[in-house]
This record gives C-alpha cells, sequence and structure tokens, in this order.
C-alpha cells in the first residue's frame, strides 16, 4: 500500500519491533508460569523463572556424611569421603565456584584447596563436590562438617510437579478428580444448548409465524442480561424442584445461560442460506423436519463450530455457575477453577503446586483454541461485527 | 456412578430426549394432530404449519425464560423483601441498608474505573495491533499469539499475574516480575525519568484526552452550533460530561501525588495491597485478556475498508498518522463502539480476577463480587438481590440500545 506513492515506508521497522514488543509482552505471564511449572520448590523460590533458562548460582549449605557410620581409619586418623551433593540429596549436575566452612565466610576457598579447621583436623572439596574430611577420632563425630558452597547450576527442568499434581499428593493438590469434575460439566453444558438452539434458530430464520420479530427482540435482549441475576432465583428453583446442588443443575444453568448467544449466532448464519436450495426442497416434498436436519445441519456446520467453541471455553473456565449450582459442602464435584481459587489461599507461596495445577486448567483450552481458532475468529465477526 | 460416566449417559440421554423430542412431537402434529389426508388435508397442513414453529421454539423459549427472564423479576421481587422476615415486603430498605454501606461505594467507584479503563485499553491496544500487523508477513502468528489469552480462564489468568506480582521477603530473590524490576530502581536519575516523568506525562496526556473527549460530547449542552438531540441524549450527554470532569480531577490530583510521593526504593512491595493501585493491577488482567478479542473485530473492520479511500490519501500526500488516524478510524468507528459495548459488558460482570486475586479486600472490591460476598457469605438475599439490580440498571442502557439496532436492522 505504501508503495504506491513509490517510496517504502520508513515504518517497516518501527512496525516490526513494536509487533515484536507486543508479542513479548503478552506471552510473558504465560511463559512465566509454564516454565514455572517445570522448576522445583527450591528453584523457583531460589530465583525467577526467567533465571531458569540460564546458568544460576546458588548458596548451599551442606554437610558432610555422618561420621560415626562412615568414618574410615587411615593410620592414626579417620577419613569421611564422598560427594558432598549426593550425601544431601542435591542435584548433581553442578560445578561448585567457592566454598566455605563458616557462615561468616562462605567464600574463604577455590576448589581443591583445603581448608585448615585447627589442630590437624581439614576439609578438601573438588569442583565436582567430592570432598574430604580428616581428623583425629574426637574431632571426626558427632555430626558431619558444615560446608557452605556457591555452586553453578545448569538449567534444569522437572516433570515431577506435573505427576504430583495428576496421580499423587494430598487430596487438596490432586486436581485429577477436578479435572473430570469439569469434563463431565462442559460437554453435555456444550452439546445439549446446541441441539435446542438448533431448532429454535431454523424456526426463528425460515418459518413464518406471529411474534417472531418481538422474539427475535427478546432474544437480543436477553443476549446482555448478566447472570448474576439468576443466581438466587434458579437456587431457589433447583431446590424447590429438587435438583439440588449438583451436575444435572449445572447442565440445566449452563444451557439456559448459553441460549441467547446460541439462538443469535445460529439464527443470523441460518438465515444467510440460499433460499433457493429451502423452496427446491419443498416443492420436492421434504417435511420441515427434513429440511432442517438433512440441508440446514450440514450447512450451518461452520457457525455450530463457533459456538460449540464459545460454550466450551466458557464452561470450561467458568467459576461462578460451578460455585452456585454444582459445588456442595462436600467438595466432592469441585471443578478445576474452584480447586486452583482454593489452593491459591491455601498455598499461596507454594508455586510449584499453583503454576502446575493453573497450566493443567488451562492446556485443554489452549489447544482447543490453537486447533480451532478459525471457527472462533468466525464466530466473534459474526456474533458482534453488524 | 462415577460422574463422568454419569456425564457420558446424560450426553446421550439429554441428545436423544432432545432429538427425541422434536422428531416424535412433529410426528405427531402430521400424523395424529392435522393429518395430511382425508377431506380436509389442506387444511389439516396449514394448521400443522402454523402450530410447528412452536415446536421447534418451545424448548429453547423454556430455557430463555426460566434462566433469564423470570429471574429478572424475581431478583427484583427479591431486592424488596426481607428473608428473615418470612420474605415479607420492605420496600426499599435493601436499597438504603446498601447505600449506607461503604463497601457498596467502594465497588460502585471501582466499577466506575473498571468500566473507562478496561474497555478504553483493550480496544486501544487492539487497535494497535489490529494496525502493526496488518501488512507484515508473520502478522497472523502474532495475532494469534496476542489471541491466545481469551483461551484462559479468569482464573488461571489471575494465577498468572499473582505470579508477576508476587513478594518475597527482602533478602531474598524476588520471583515476581514486578518486584525484581521495583529494586532495581534506587532513586537515582533513571528512577525520576521512569518513575515521576513517564506516569506524569501518561496522566497529563489521560487528563487531556478525557477533557477533550467530555468537550465534544457536552459541547452541543452550551453551543448552539451542534445538535444536542432530544431529552435522553441530553441527559446522556451531561452524565458523560460529568464523569470526565470527575476523572480528569482525579488524574491532575494524581500528577501531585506521583510528584511529591516518596517512593520506598529497594524494599520489595506488596502491590495487590496498596489501595486504589492495586484496581490498575486487576485491570491489567482483564485488559491482557480482551486486548486479542478487541484485536480480531477490529482486524477484520480494517480488512474491510475500501482501498480506494487510503489510496486517495496516499496520493494526496498523507503520512501514515493521517491516514490511520483521519482515514482509518472514522470508517470502522462503529466497530469499534461495538467492541467497546462488548467488552463493558464483560466487565460489568467481572467476578472471577477480583475473588481469585484479592476477593475486594484492601479497596479492590467490585460489584459482582460484592454481590456474591452479600448472597452467599452474609447470606443477605435483600441486599445481593439489590446489587444484582444496580449491575441489571447499569446494563439496561446497552441492552436497550441492542434491541434497537436489532429492530432497525430488520425492518
Amino acid at each position: 500500500m505504501e508503495n504506491i506513492a513509490g517510496t517504502k515506508s520508513s515504518l517497516t521497522w518501527v512496525v516490526h519491533i513494536t509487533t515484536v514488543a507486543l508479542v513479548v509482552l503478552w506471552l510473558f505471564p504465560t511463559v512465566g508460569l509454564l516454565v514455572s511449572s517445570f522448576r522445583t520448590a527450591d528453584q523457583i523460590t531460589g530465583s525467577g523463572w526467567w533465571a531458569a533458562l540460564f546458568t544460576t548460582e546458588q548458596n548451599e549449605v551442606l554437610r558432610a556424611a555422618d561420621p560415626d557410620e562412615s568414618r574410615v581409619a587411615d593410620g592414626p586418623v579417620y577419613v569421611v569421603s564422598g560427594n558432598i551433593f549426593t550425601d544431601n540429596d542435591s542435584p548433581l549436575d553442578k560445578q561448585i565456584l567457592v566454598w566455605g566452612t563458616s557462615s561468616r565466610d562462605i567464600a574463604a576457598y577455590q576448589p581443591g584447596e583445603t581448608a585448615d579447621l585447627g589442630d590437624g583436623e581439614s576439609v578438601t572439596v573438588q569442583a565436582n563436590g567430592d570432598y574430604e574430611w580428616r581428623g583425629n577420632e574426637e574431632q571426626i563425630s558427632g555430626r558431619g562438617q558444615r560446608v557452605f558452597v556457591t555452586a553453578e547450576a545448569p538449567p534444569e527442568f522437572t516433570i515431577q510437579n506435573y505427576v504430583t499434581i495428576l496421580t499423587g499428593g494430598s487430596t487438596t493438590d490432586n486436581m485429577s478428580k477436578a479435572f473430570f469434575n469439569t469434563l463431565t460439566v462442559t460437554i453435555p453444558a456444550t452439546i445439549i444448548p446446541i441441539v435446542v438452539a438448533a431448532f429454535a434458530a431454523y424456526a426463528l430464520a425460515w418459518m413464518e409465524f406471529p411474534g417472531r420479530a418481538l422474539l427475535i427482540a427478546m432474544v437480543v435482549g436477553l443476549l446482555v442480561v448478566p447472570l448474576q441475576l439468576a443466581l438466587i432465583p434458579l437456587l431457589k428453583l433447583h431446590l424447590g424442584l429438587g435438583i439440588g446442588k449438583g451436575f444435572l443443575g449445572v447442565w440445566l444453568a449452563h444451557t439456559g445461560f448459553g441460549m441467547p448467544l446460541a439462538v443469535y449466532l445460529l439464527r443470523n448464519y441460518m438465515v444467510g442460506l440460499p433460499r433457493d436450495i429451502i423452496e427446491n426442497a419443498k416443492v420436492d416434498g421434504a417435511t420441515e423436519f427434513q429440511i432442517f436436519t438433512k440441508i440446514i445441519l450440514p450447512l450451518s456446520f461452520p457457525a455450530l463450530a463457533s459456538f460449540a467453541i464459545f460454550q466450551f471455553l466458557w464452561t470450561w473456565n467458568d467459576l461462578l455457575v460451578a460455585k452456585v449450582f454444582l459445588i456442595d459442602a462436600t467438595g466432592e464435584t469441585t471443578v478445576m477453577t474452584n480447586q486452583i481459587v482454593e489452593l491459591l489461599g491455601t498455598r499461596g507461596g507454594n508455586w510449584e503446586i499453583l503454576a502446575t495445577a493453573g497450566f493443567v486448567s488451562i492446556a485443554v483450552p489452549l489447544v482447543v483454541f490453537f486447533l480451532m481458532q478459525r471457527y472462533l475468529v468466525r464466530g466473534l465477526l459474526a456474533g458482534s461485527v453488524k | 456412578m462415577h460422574p463422568a460416566l454419569q456425564g457420558l449417559l446424560t450426553i446421550v440421554i439429554g441428545v436423544s430426549a432432545c432429538i427425541g423430542y422434536f422428531y416424535f412431537s412433529n410426528q405427531f402434529l402430521d400424523r395424529v394432530l392435522f393429518p395430511a389426508k382425508g377431506p380436509q388435508a389442506g387444511r389439516n397442513i396449514n394448521r400443522a404449519n402454523q402450530i410447528r414453529p412452536w415446536l421447534f421454539l418451545f424448548p429453547a423459549i423454556l430455557a430463555l425464560g426460566l434462566y433469564l427472564a423470570y429471574p429478572v423479576f424475581e431478583t427484583l421481587r427479591l431486592s424488596l423483601t426481607d428473608r428473615d422476615a418470612g420474605g415479607a415486603f420492605v420496600g426499599l430498605a435493601n436499597y438504603q441498608q446498601m447505600f449506607g454501606e461503604s463497601k457498596f461505594w467502594e465497588a460502585l467507584r471501582n466499577n466506575m474505573l473498571w468500566l473507562i479503563i478496561v474497555p478504553a485499553a483493550s480496544t486501544a491496544f487492539g487497535l494497535l495491533v489490529a494496525q502493526v500487523t496488518d501488512r507484515i508477513a508473520w502478522g497472523s502468528v502474532a495475532k494469534s499469539l496476542i489471541f491466545m489469552p481469551m483461551a484462559i480462564s479468569f482464573v488461571g489468568a489471575s494465577v498468572i499475574f499473582k505470579l508477576i506480582y508476587d513478594t518475597r521477603p527482602v533478602d531474598t530473590a524476588q520471583i515476581g516480575i514486578m518486584n525484581a524490576v521495583w529494586l532495581q530502581f534506587e532513586g537515582g536519575f533513571g528512577s525520576f525519568l521512569f518513575l515521576r516523568i513517564l506516569p506524569v506525562l501518561m496522566l497529563l496526556s489521560f487528563t487531556a484526552i478525557v477533557a477533550y473527549a467530555g468537550y465534544v460530547i457536552g459541547r452541543p449542552l452550551w453551543s448552539d452550533a451542534y445538535r444536542a438531540g432530544g431529552g435522553a441524549m441530553k441527559a446522556g450527554r451531561a452524565v458523560v460530561v460529568l464523569v470526565a470532569a470527575w476523572l480528569a480531577l482525579l488524574a491532575l490530583r494524581n500528577v501531585i501525588d506521583v510528584m511529591t510521593m516518596t517512593f520506598p526504593y529497594g524494599e520489595p512491595q506488596t502491590w495487590l495491597t496498596i489501595p486504589f493501585f492495586n484496581s490498575f493491577l486487576l485491570m491489567v488482567v482483564l485488559i491482557w485478556i480482551q486486548t486479542g478479542f478487541a484485536m480480531v473485530i477490529l482486524s477484520a473492520a480494517l480488512r474491510g475498508i475500501p482501498e480506494e479511500t487510503i489510496e486517495a490519501a496516499i496520493i494526496d500526500g498523507a503520512n501514515p498518522f493521517q491516514v490511520f488516524f483521519s482515514i482509518k478510524v472514522p470508517q470502522i468507528i462503529g466497530t469499534i463502539v461495538v467492541v467497546w459495548t462488548t467488552i463493558t459488558l464483560i466487565v460489568l460482570k467481572v467476578f472471577d480476577i477480583v475473588f481469585a486475586m484479592t476477593n475486594g479486600q484492601w479497596e479492590t472490591q467490585v460489584l459482582a463480587n460484592y454481590m456474591f460476598d452479600k448472597l452467599f457469605r452474609a447470606n443477605d438475599w435483600g441486599v445481593g438481590s439489590a446489587s444484582a439490580i444496580m449491575i441489571m440498571l447499569l446494563v439496561t442502557p446497552i441492552l436497550v440500545w441492542n434491541v434497537y439496532n436489532a429492530r432497525k436492522e430488520m425492518a
């Protein structure tokens, strides 16, 4: 476009840089959570997640092995040797930069140097963590010698958090039940409104009857009614009908709340289908029911897919409706969003749990999003641009 | 029974019940009630065709009526009654009680700020992204990545941003990026530039934009050169002018604060507990999510602009900024309004973000969370319903506007 005037716009570079900056800014938060979910608790509290991508320096306080068990006589002296990292269950692939034996001077020695602890007692620590602690019988006893190390650790990631969240852990951390509950809420709550709305949309688009315009206006109006208004009256209704709190109630609620958008989107799409096809079918003797199932439904697939994605994302991500209509005092029917909010309260500082739980809950919508983006965009455009 | 199995069963039963209902009710209509044969075949077909639309519509109307229309009236009724007194009619007592609570006014004030800042920022960012990605080769990838937060739940986004705002004790590594950046400031020239000059410039430009918008919208009220419209329009304009004046004053007051405030350099901050400022941190979450939505719609609108208008402007010597602000934006102003109102609706219902991040503490309350508090913690259905009605009142202008537009379109 800019080339029409004969010169290439000097803004091209600015445009590219702005775009890169915006994309980085928008991705940064999510990447932070993703990276954190692959780190151990110690790593997360030890450094910001952005440092996880590079080699980092860590300070650790480690102890030599218990002398009473592992000392070996070497002539008149006793020796305890081993690897300072393995003895303390600390990850191995680190390089010690400096070390010390007192908290006042943790950088007193280089790797390979020997620290003189007085009266012939000494410690030698190598760069890879191998150590040798020598002294007389009295010195090499009691607790193991403390060693303060500053080590350089390469980037390191683990899937242990996901194992904990999905299969093990305490009942408050384990998300597998909440995951299935969410799935159980989502799928019927996506499919049922589509079926109901498709018939209604067809009637509103292609059938003549008095009051049609009024009904369409009503749907448009209900499109914006906040569902907050529905909470108490419907909870009362559900309790009165004996449905109570449970899956049936939440399915019905999602069906009701999704209905205006479903009818609106599908009707707008169906009304744009070519009139000829429908009239030809009528002339050929097809009933309305046959026209609907054989012609309208297959042709409306893009609109059906759009709404299905909306409703799926909305029900999967919902917290309010689940809290009001589904989750009872036993907490057996908790969904992922609710469990995460509870984790935020009880495990506010345990980012390895929170980040992993958060990512488990957003993984499925992200997959759906990237696979079906085309339909989502089309639905958005049909739903709001006039 | 395992809930997953139960779910599967429900899908099968629910869907087949739906389809069965539609199929058999149609069969019944055509075969039994008004069979298309015998002496009255023609009349029967007509009758059947009059009833059929209602068969198709019945489940949807039932769902809409029961789950959306009826609750509006029931909530209105509940807001006028007292549950403890056995549902006795108490007039406006619930509203009086609500208006007497400072938490309510705090929620209303925050909602107003959300209502202005989130749609404005999301639309502005969305327009910016739509424009810069419009003609570059990897634009669709960039758009897809910025659009991605749309798929993330408000709760998931809250976790993501809580990590960003996280605070650790002094002398330990800060794992929240915001504190990590904050600790880089030490009160020197850089701090002066980024923490005083930059915010003041942003506040001043915000004041200027708001004041100008208020001036343009309010101009017809005091000048005869412009058409002001009917009484409702005049009232609307007056409200906009008042809100604009309030915002401009608020921004100016903050300019003084920013210039005189002493910053606690070197101390990690618990960002979410700093009153007033923390509301903006919560808004960032919603802006982050909604920008993608604005971008998708505005990008399509930008593509729809006739090329000739842009070509003509370039040939006449317009620079890219003039092309954007004077040629493109005026042509998509209708779409901008649609995006703005859609985000406004989402903002009015914002609940999850506040609930998950602060639960309305430290002066971050909003109406939807206030309502949830009243309904399910205080168990006060009267005041809870009254606050729900407040949300409904705020939505009503958009509702009327949408219905008006839809009817105009169909006529």
